[in-house]
């Protein structure tokens, strides 16, 4: 058997046909989901735990200042040492909240995240599931959060948790709008909803290179309304510091907090692995019709790393906006997705109707 | 205008008040009871014009305590000081200038926190830094055994 | 505290929160209690007092050079203005005429604590409407001044440098080539400053329009300093009553008529440039003489009544003595610019969101120190 990095699908099947040979179907398939449950929980928390890491030393970088550089070589093991931290924290329990639904409320928002990791292609091959409605199952999945959003705000017995959860619900909701809009005119560009038949047809062009204009248009949105759908950024009133309250995870403390501290990193990661899905070609290197030599090159680097080079590209671009602009207050922040995204989004789509119909794009 | 010319102006408006000039400004001293209208008077004409409230010291003479008003007029640029005594220690009450100077509200809030000076017709007459707890600090004869070191 | 009423008429609907004294945005100890209809403010009463330390009543018991130092702790960003408010006081009460030297290195110490206090604004303000970087930026800059100030000074924030007669010490020898570095680094740095934030589309929609009052209810409110100006009135002390050295120098007031929060701000920026222009004209002609005139070693001012009046970084500082004689004050007023500036809080913020309310409170640029003495 020969394992190949560049393609990984070698590696399932060996897993795959090994598991089917020693025990019925039934079993293999059950010791399967469960590899690829506690491979993706792992992935999810390296990756949260690698993105609070990032997120601080880039907001040094912004600030003109050094970052977390103490705790190991460089400050990387400052993430460690704060989920220690947050593991010796008393757990402060509500006074007449509902207790079932407080607990429950960090889970959810988990769930959802890992439920959109494990549809999202990490490198040829390496794909927990390939839907054919892979966008609408991805988009559907990720709106699962404002349950755990709304629970926690409603669960904690506090009306200002209560007023931030109102808030950030509404806001999550409205640039959901937004967000479906942009993958839906990438949608018309590639003609398929299914993510890896998108990634093949990336091979010769990336699509925001390939989309031009609305393409280009597309990302631009989609990356400010998944921002506001992250409540991070310059729409982060529903939590910000300096305001009045926490917002909806202010009664939380200890792991259930750190639970919904990392989900907002990992949401952060989901849309930015969407956005490299979509419009940067996911793990497909970057190639140009005829330039053998390039290709080559580009082909060296193995895809996972392609995928993970241009996830982290779209992740320090969403810092970058955090730490530059001030806060959005909520009424603005509705206006600007109602009055201002909503509309162009739509011509938007119909400009990339019109493109593909008439066949302007490459 | 001028140092002699407020002075006359200030005799011809306030004829009940005692003019004197001071080491820099006229010092207009009125009785508590004229203090309104003279105030309004210095306020509303035009060549006086005092349109500003710059500040309000609350005093303790020794024998009586007192309200010094510092007034500017951002027309003529020219300023004054208008006084009034009360000699009545437990219960001191003058008239507010909160209606023709909005911002005579803190200020006088202020003297009656430190000096116990009531003024009436204040909207909303409440001590300002202090709780109920402390006496009226400013006054010279308020004793304070640990936080004061009389010299 | 028992005092602290809350005499709020509430309606239905309402409901009171609490902006307490400890709050990243309400910048020290200021006890905010906003009673809100849904979003929407209607009413704002400040507490104060957190940090009432009875500074007028210890003048009582102080000799005069012992003021000095309490006036440092006042408004602590503008610590030299304040010191010089009652040196000017003190000196205009005996008589004495101090050296040309003393009144230009006098006026540089006050514009440099004019540019850092405004630095400061901006380094907060921005922070407090959630651009953090500008924190970084705004104090950076800031501590290049500060290292000025503890060179010649001997202290960063609180100096007590002035003293009635002249200054404590004489300047250091490089104390006029950091302020020229100082003034080519910052001429540079400043426009990075409007691009961060003041040209921010989302900064301006934030801030434009709101907590707006008109030039007539600045003047019955005594608002001074930046405040005022945005709304139109001309009030700059160093224009109508110049002190110091500030009749030798040539600067525009800046004035503006909108008076809200957009053009308080853009005020104090216009200001250190303003403040750059000053100390250029003055940093290279510091004449020679002596750095204090000879006092008494006891400081009795003669029986009367002084008023001195200067423009420190938020507004008019008014210092009032009345002396019996003695060496100590009969009675010590200090007029300070952020009280008066504080009292119409509830008369800008009516009616704008709660959001608002924390820029509306940092375009005051309040230091409650200042308000509570």
């Amino acid at each position: 058997m020969e394992f190949s990095i560049y393609d990984l699908t070698s590696f399932t099947q060996w897993i795959d046909s090994s598991l089917r040979a020693s025990m019925s179907p039934g079993w293999a398939v059950a010791i399967e989901m469960i590899i690829i449950g506690v491979a993706l929980l792992v992935f999810f928390a390296l990756i949260g735990l690698f993105l609070v890491y990032a997120e601080r030393k880039v907001c040094a970088l912004m600030q003109n200042r050094l970052g977390p550089n103490r705790v190991g070589p460089g400050g990387i093991f400052q993430t460690v040492a704060d989920l220690v931290k947050l593991l010796f924290v008393e757990l402060v329990p509500i006074k007449n909240a509902d207790k079932i639904l407080f607990n429950l409320a960090p889970f959810i928002v988990i769930i959802a995240s890992v439920m959109a990791i494990g549809a999202l292609p990490l490198a040829k091959g390496l794909h927990a599931i390939d839907l054919n409605i892979g966008v609408f199952y991805l988009m559907a999945v990720s709106s699962m959060g404002v349950i755990g959003v709304l629970l926690a705000g409603w669960a904690s017995n506090n009306k200002y948790s209560l007023i931030g959860a109102m808030r950030s619900g509404a806001q999550i909701v409205s640039y959901e709008l937004s967000v479906g809009l942009a993958l839906i005119t990438m949608v018309v560009l590639a003609g398929t909803m299914q993510l890896s038949e998108m990634i093949e047809a990336q091979r010769w062009g990336w699509f925001i290179f390939k989309g031009h204009v609305p393409a280009v248009i597309a990302f631009v949105i989609y990356i400010v309304a998944g921002t506001a759908e992250t409540n991070r950024g310059p729409f982060d009133l529903a939590e910000a510091e300096s305001e009045l309250t926490a917002g909806y995870h202010t009664e939380y403390s200890g792991i259930k907090f750190a639970l919904f501290f990392l989900a907002e990193y990992i949401n952060m990661f989901i849309i930015a692995a969407i956005a490299t899905t979509v419009f940067l070609g996911g793990w497909m290197p970057f190639h140009v019709y005829g330039w053998d030599g390039l290709n080559k090159v580009m082909d060296f680097i193995p895809p996972f790393f392609w995928f993970l080079g241009k996830t982290f590209g779209v992740v320090f671009l969403m810092m970058w906006l955090k730490w530059t602009f001030p806060r959005l207050r909520i009424d603005q922040l509705l206006t600007l997705e109602w009055k201002y995204l909503l509309p162009i989004n739509i011509f938007n789509l119909l400009l990339m109707a019109f493109l593909v119909l008439v066949g302007w794009h490459w | 205008m001028d140092n002699t010319q407020l002075a006359a102006a200030a005799a011809a408006l306030a004829p009940a008040s005692e003019i004197v000039q001071g080491k820099q400004f006229v010092e207009i001293s009125v009785s508590p009871g004229h203090l309104l209208s003279t105030a309004t008077a210095l306020k509303e004409n035009t060549e006086t014009r005092f349109d500003m409230l710059v500040c309000i010291t609350g005093m303790d003479w020794g024998k009586e305590l007192g309200v010094v008003y510092h007034l500017r007029s951002t027309e003529h640029n020219h300023m004054v000081v208008l006084k009034t005594r009360v000699s009545d220690r437990e219960n001191p009450e003058i008239d507010s200038l909160c209606p023709l100077w909005p911002a005579a509200d803190f200020h006088e809030r202020e003297v009656y926190d430190l000096l116990g000076i009531k003024f009436r017709g204040h909207p909303d007459l409440r001590r300002l830094f202090l709780d109920s707890t402390w006496g009226y600090p400013l006054r010279k004869d308020y004793k304070d055994d640990i936080n004061i070191l009389a010299r | 505290m028992e005092e602290a009423v809350i005499n709020l008429p509430l309606e239905e609907e309402e409901y009171i929160i609490n902006m307490g004294p400890q709050h990243p945005s309400t910048h020290g100890v200021l006890r905010l209690v906003v009673s809100l209809r849904g979003e929407m403010v209607q009413n704002v009463q400040p507490h104060i007092g957190y940090v009432h330390r009875g500074i007028e009543k210890m003048c009582e018991s102080l000799t005069y050079p012992q003021i000095i130092h309490l006036t440092d702790r006042m408004d602590y960003l503008s610590a030299h203005i304040n010191n010089e408010a009652v040196s000017l006081a003190v000196e205009k009460a005996l008589g004495i005429e101090v050296s040309d030297r003393v009144k230009y290195i006098r006026t540089i110490l006050s514009e440099l604590t004019r540019i850092q206090s405004h630095q400061l604004f901006w380094a907060t303000y921005g922070m407090d409407l959630g651009g953090l970087t500008c924190f970084f930026y705004g104090l950076r800059d800031r501590e290049l001044i500060l290292d000025i100030f503890e060179e010649t000074c001997g202290g960063r924030m609180i100096v007590s440098y002035n003293c009635p007669g002249g200054l404590m010490n004489d300047i250091h020898p490089n104390f006029q080539k950091r302020i020229k570095e100082f003034i080519k680094y910052f001429r540079k740095t400043l426009p990075e400053y409007d691009r961060l934030l003041t040209g921010n589309v989302i900064f301006q929609e934030r801030v434009k329009g709101l907590g707006t009052i008109n030039r007539e209810d600045a003047i019955a409110w005594g608002l001074t300093g930046p405040v005022g100006r945005a709304s139109g009135f001309s009030c700059d002390i160093r224009k109508h009553n110049p002190y110091s050295a500030y009749d030798k120098v040539t600067f525009r007031e800046i004035l503006y008529d909108e008076g809200d929060s957009l053009h308080r701000y853009k005020v104090r920026m216009d200001e250190m440039w303003e403040s750059m222009n000053i100390l250029e004209q003055l940093v290279d002609n510091i004449p020679e003489g002596p750095y204090a005139e000879k006092m008494k070693p006891v400081i009795k001012l003669p029986e009367g009544e002084y008023w001195q009046s200067v423009e420190t970084a938020r507004g008019e500082l008014g210092v009032y003595i009345v002396s019996d004689g003695n060496k100590n004050p009969f009675r010590m007023k200090f007029r300070s610019p952020n009280f008066v500036n504080l009292a119409p809080l509830n008369l800008l913020a009516k009616g704008f969101k709660i959001a608002d309310l924390v820029a509306i409170n940092g375009s005051l640029d309040l230091v409650i120190p200042d308000i509570d003495r």
